[in-house]
């Protein structure tokens, strides 16, 4: 069984000792990790390993493999796929593998984006390369070891599960590993051919599995050291209110109540555990001084974003005339589509545990970004980011919540930290702070005009869409050229229906307001795959040609979306007839380098909201590393998509966001998930994509295309139950 | 609701008891009519009641009352646990309750999902946090009691019919809407719903009116 | 000082009685196995066993606790006539894992009381645990074997 650790210092408090027959897993923290010396906390591991060749690996003397990962695992696979990139190249048994998240530290930066980031759908293909290098160097040096110790020639060595041989000759890694390290790095290794792999290719069982199911697996909220305090927090009822006065008295008066203080965001109590502070949070009397956010009101938005759309935005693509080409059309369908804001809601609501110490800090969290954090906690303290440290441990879900480019969850925390002027504070938010505390997925806005030719073929696409930016106002804002976010437009202004249209104009309003937003699972694929797919279900009926053909027309020159839409039509049975009261919908998008095809089976309930029973999907995402991973992704995108095309949805009234919990924020739960999804995909060679986020975006529109197979009605406002419910 | 828990968990077994219908009520001496379905010729019990009351027939008196307890019962606070299917209902717009609760056998809930694994002995503390009382259940699979949908007229005639009402005459009615602990939860709501729109005494004074007034039968 | 017997042992917890005894569980003890989701009994992460039913700890007071057995995921894990963990590592059901631990006290309750689930079954049992990452269909897989393994003495592999 492999070992799960954490890169913490020191011991979490009471590990569970009770551990599971045949279930068994240790739970081992490796040898203290010291801060460094005054001001500098010396980062990366620093795991006392004999040999250390690279940031991603290191081999001690006793046979451990450990992995240090440069991304953070949420539920995503990478503690494993990872693993099997080293392990691939290494010769070593990937289930023995140690595997933790690395520190904050430059080498963990993105291969392309710049920064430490788990996000994009990345991982994988960032990674393929600089993983299995970091095994092959590790391989050379241990072959090269081995052979001045066996006195033959490198190519005589062979190496296989943690062992070189050369005839009767054989050492461990772990013998090996002192020799290794007084070698000089070698230059560029080859890696091995597809045809070699062992690993890359085949199911391989996650590694965090075993720690998943007995309890004993770390997340943040599970962090605790003797001495700590645990804070929770009073936030604003209103974007960007601030606090008037506050009356503690109360609060103070609650046994385990330690401290109030005020904070930036409101006003945190802390005390000897979550249930004191939480009931000091509740006794606090605040006066706030609201601020412009009381005018944040969904539904004045909604009108807001409407007469925006009437009027071109910026320029996001443009080819011909669109408008003299629309007046030449012999039929045009207009069609408008409305966005909800999305909370992500991951189960682990946000929490940062932190220590602050003669200048030194710690940070132990579930983050996305461990580099921005780490500086924003800097900035906070008065500190060099180098003195501070940032140990990631598992994250009860990501979504995009927990990469935040305004660090908003660990700047609060040291806020906190700072306030009080204690040592060591564990910040718990409620289910309602995460849930009322913005950065959501923008409520958005797509107006949408096509005219027809005489074969029903589009010939002019003019497309507003009107949303908040998610870049503005952060540190990605440089991304943002002549007013276009790309993150707003993503999926529409690329899309491979418009290449063919030559009159075409897609432009972009972001309106602004106090509601901070934020990428959530497939970022602008949320609402542009909508609007395109549900838009070109439309065009295929207006022309009278079944949606798959018009979608094959049409795609002619984009062979991945067609493997997709051949691949998941034929599994689907496409045409075939349905059981009584089943309907079909379909669609087929291109996101994070991945391209998915989906068919999905609905009914309608007695009140004539949407049932899904069965999701069939096709992605072509070039090489899948650990396909039953790839598997895993698609399932758990297709139910995140799902959720939020039939109940998702935050409002807004008087600046107050209406939903707090799983009680008005509702998400999909066992009984109303599809009780049937299949996942298949493409045998591609082509460039390797995402997985983590490109099984959301065609749930939407495949549900809405199945909602007019069964009812002749386009469904075009989400949430889709919420929608039929008010007709 | 201020009763110990005590007399809660008598009451509480005592309600079960009935539900079940192994009635063990043996003395009760009825002196009413029983059964409004036999349609007893009104003259026979008029002259019991004082000239007062007679001033009205009994018959608008009795049906009265039931219009009267009617808003309780169809209130949220009751109705949301008399629903029509298997599944509680929730809330002031009495939607179906989240999470596909399921009635199962014995009205307690099925497998993991059983009422008292979220419905606590008392009310928790809260905006939309459960409320409580030790024996929060619905009717049991065999004996619905629903109240949901039905018109005043079928909501007494439900209320009468013993094979629907627990097998309980008009004295075991009255004991269980005046005395059961889970009805009296009905005006112990948790934070943030809507109260009965009369007290408890004020609904066991219709209900015993309208039952001991010959039990008519609302027109609609 | 509360007197709780937990994973067949006896602890003096130092609780006011109207801590929930999640919090009892996670902060005064270090049993965080046991995770917190919700705080209203909507999501279904805290789910312990109280007298063998799947109470949500969140909003189960210390103070219904005492007199009764609580297990909690690690008393659970010690089990070795429990097959829902051997299921769920066949069938590699979590993801960021935070609430499996609630899932497996719910389905540990299903099997006890129905041997052999159906799908009608596990939409009953399993729709008060929120999974985020949408594991559904493999937690709905999981049971099934589990129930399998039950079944067969442990002989499904």
């Amino acid at each position: 069984m492999s070992q799960i650790t954490n890169t913490s210092r020191r011991n979490f408090l009471k590990t569970g000792a009770v551990l599971g027959s045949g279930l068994l897993i240790s739970f081992t923290v490796p040898g203290a990790k010291k801060l460094g010396g005054a001001g500098s906390a010396m980062l990366g591991p620093q795991s006392g390993a004999a040999f250390a060749p690279n940031a991603y690996l290191h081999i001690t003397a006793d046979n451990q493999i450990l992995v240090y990962l440069a991304h953070s695992e949420m539920g995503q696979g990478i503690w494993t796929t990872l693993s099997m990139l080293i392990a691939e190249e290494l010769d070593v048994d990937v289930k023995k593998m140690v595997v933790q998240h690395g520190d904050a530290w430059k080498p963990y930066h993105h291969t392309s984006f710049g920064m430490q980031i788990t996000g994009g759908s990345s991982t994988t293909w960032s990674e393929f390369d600089r993983y299995r290098k970091a095994g092959a160097t590790a391989r050379t040096l241990l072959v090269a070891a081995a052979a001045k110790k066996f006195g033959v020639s490198p190519s005589e060595c062979k190496t296989a599960d943690g062992v070189v041989t050369a005839g009767t000759n054989s050492a461990t890694y772990g013998e090996l590993a002192s020799e290794a390290a007084a070698l000089p790095a070698p230059g560029d290794v080859p890696l091995r051919d597809a045809k070699d792999w062992k690993y890359i290719g085949k199911s391989v069982k996650r590694l965090d599995t075993p720690a998943k199911i007995n309890g004993t697996a770390k997340f943040g909220m599970d962090v605790q050291f003797p001495g700590m305090l645990t804070a929770a927090v009073l936030h604003a009822p209103v974007f960007g209110a601030k606090v008037k006065s506050v009356d503690a008295a109360k609060a103070k008066a609650i046994p385990g109540v330690k401290q109030v203080v005020q904070i930036p965001t409101g006003v945190a109590v802390l005390a000897d555990n979550y249930w004191a502070a939480k009931k000091g949070c509740t006794a606090l009397k605040v006066d706030w001084d609201l601020g412009s956010g009381v005018q944040v009101d969904s539904s004045s938005m909604t009108a807001q974003y409407k007469e925006l759309a009437k009027k071109p935005g910026a320029t996001a693509a443009k080819a011909g005339d669109v408008d003299s080409a629309m007046a030449k059309a012999v039929k045009t369908i207009e069609a408008e589509y409305t966005f909800p804001y999305l909370a992500h809601a991951p189960m682990e609501p946000l929490n940062v545990t932190i220590e602050l110490n003669n200048g030194k800090c710690e940070i132990w969290c579930g983050t996305q970004m461990p580099g921005i954090d780490q500086e924003a906690a800097a900035k906070v303290l008065g500190l060099k980011p180098e003195q501070v440290r940032v140990n990631t441990v598992f994250l009860g879900g990501g979504f995009g919540r927990r990469g935040t480019p305004a660090s908003d969850f660990v700047r609060e925390a040291a806020e906190i930290i700072k306030a009080s002027g204690k040592p060591l504070v564990k910040m718990v938010w409620a289910r309602e702070d995460d849930v009322r505390g913005g950065f959501y997925r923008p409520a958005f806005l797509h107006n949408v005009k096509v005219g027809l030719n005489a074969d029903g073929m589009p010939i002019a696409w003019k497309h507003t869409i009107v949303g908040q930016s998610i870049m503005d106002g952060t540190f990605f804002a440089s991304m943002i050229k002549d007013g276009i976010d790309n993150a707003s437009v993503e999926g529409v202004s690329d899309s491979p229906y418009l290449y063919a249209i030559p009159d075409r104009l897609v432009s972009l309003h972001s309106p602004k307001n106090e509601v901070p937003v934020l990428w959530w699972r497939s970022v602008g694929h949320t609402h542009t795959a909508m609007a395109m797919e549900a838009t070109i279900d439309e065009l295929a009926h207006a022309a009278g040609k079944d949606p798959l053909v018009y979608r094959q027309q049409l795609l002619k020159d984009h062979p991945r979306h067609l493997a997709a839409l051949n691949l998941v039509a034929e599994k689907a049975n496409w045409g075939k007839p349905l059981p009584e009261g089943r309907f079909r919908g379909i669609a087929v998008h291109e996101s994070f380098l991945s391209f998915v095809a989906q068919v999905v089976e609905i009914s309608l309930n007695t009140d004539g909201t949407i049932k899904v029973h069965k999701v069939i999907n096709a992605i072509d995402c070039g090489l899948a590393v650990n396909p039953d991973g790839v598997k895993a992704q698609i399932e758990s995108g297709i139910n995140y998509g799902v959720s939020a095309a039939l109940l998702g949805e935050i409002t807004l009234e008087k600046g107050r966001v209406q939903q707090g919990n799983f009680n008005d924020y509702v998400v999909s739960r066992m009984f109303d998930t599809p009780a049937e999804i299949e996942v298949h995909i493409v045998d591609s060679s082509n460039k390797m994509g995402g997985v983590g986020e490109p099984g959301v975006p065609p749930v939407a529109p495949a549900i809405a295309n199945a909602y007019f197979a069964a009812t002749g009605k386009r469904l075009r406002d989400l949430p889709f139950n919420k929608a039929i419910l008010k007709a | 609701m201020a009763q110990s828990t005590k007399n809660q968990i008598i009451n509480t077994k005592k309600a079960i008891y009935l539900l079940l219908g192994i009635t063990a009520i043996s003395s009760v001496v009825v002196s009413f009519r029983t059964d409004a379905y036999n349609r007893v010729p009104e003259e026979t019990t008029m002259a019991r009641f004082t000239a007062a009351e007679a001033a009205e027939p009994d018959s608008i008196v009795s049906k009265k009352a039931f219009l009267q307890a009617y808003k309780v019962l169809m209130h949220p606070r009751c109705m949301n646990c008399h629903p029509v299917g298997d599944r509680p209902l929730q809330g002031d717009d009495s939607h179906i309750h989240t999470m596909n609760v399921q009635r199962g056998k014995d009205g307690k809930g099925l497998y993991a999902m059983k009422c008292s694994n979220c419905h606590q002995p008392q009310n928790t503390p809260g905006l939309h946090m459960p409320p409580g009382n030790p024996d929060w259940h619905l009717p049991p699979a065999d004996m619905k009691m629903v109240f949901q949908g039905k018109s005043p007229r079928e909501l007494a005639q439900t209320m009468l019919n013993k094979n629907e009402n627990g097998h309980k005459d008009h004295e075991a009615l009255i004991e269980h809407v005046a005395k059961d602990s889970l009805v009296g939860s009905g005006w112990n709501p948790a934070e943030g719903l809507a109260h009965l729109p009369m007290s408890r005494a004020e609904f066991v004074k219709h209900f015993k009116t309208w039952l001991d007034k010959g039990a008519y039968l609302p027109d609609k | 000082m509360v007197k709780l017997k937990i994973n067949q042992k006896e602890y003096s917890v130092d609780a006011s009685p109207d801590m929930p005894l999640l919090w009892a569980l996670r902060d005064v003890l270090g049993l965080t196995g046991t995770k917190f989701g919700c705080g209203m009994a909507q999501c279904g992460a805290c789910t312990v066993h109280l007298d063998r039913e799947a109470v949500r700890s969140c909003v189960t007071l210390v103070s219904r606790a005492v007199g009764k057995e609580v297990t909690t995921i690690e008393g659970l894990s010690a089990d070795p006539t429990n097959y829902l963990q051997k299921a769920w590592l066949e069938v590699d059901v979590p993801q960021c894992g935070y609430c499996q631990s609630g899932q497996i006290m719910s389905a540990a309750v299903l099997l006890r009381e129905n041997p052999n689930p159906t799908d009608e079954d596990i939409d009953t049992a399993m729709s008060g645990n929120i999974c985020r990452c949408g594991t559904y269909p493999r937690i709905r897989k999981a049971i099934h074997l589990a129930a399998q393994m039950q079944r067969e003495g442990g002989k499904v592999q």
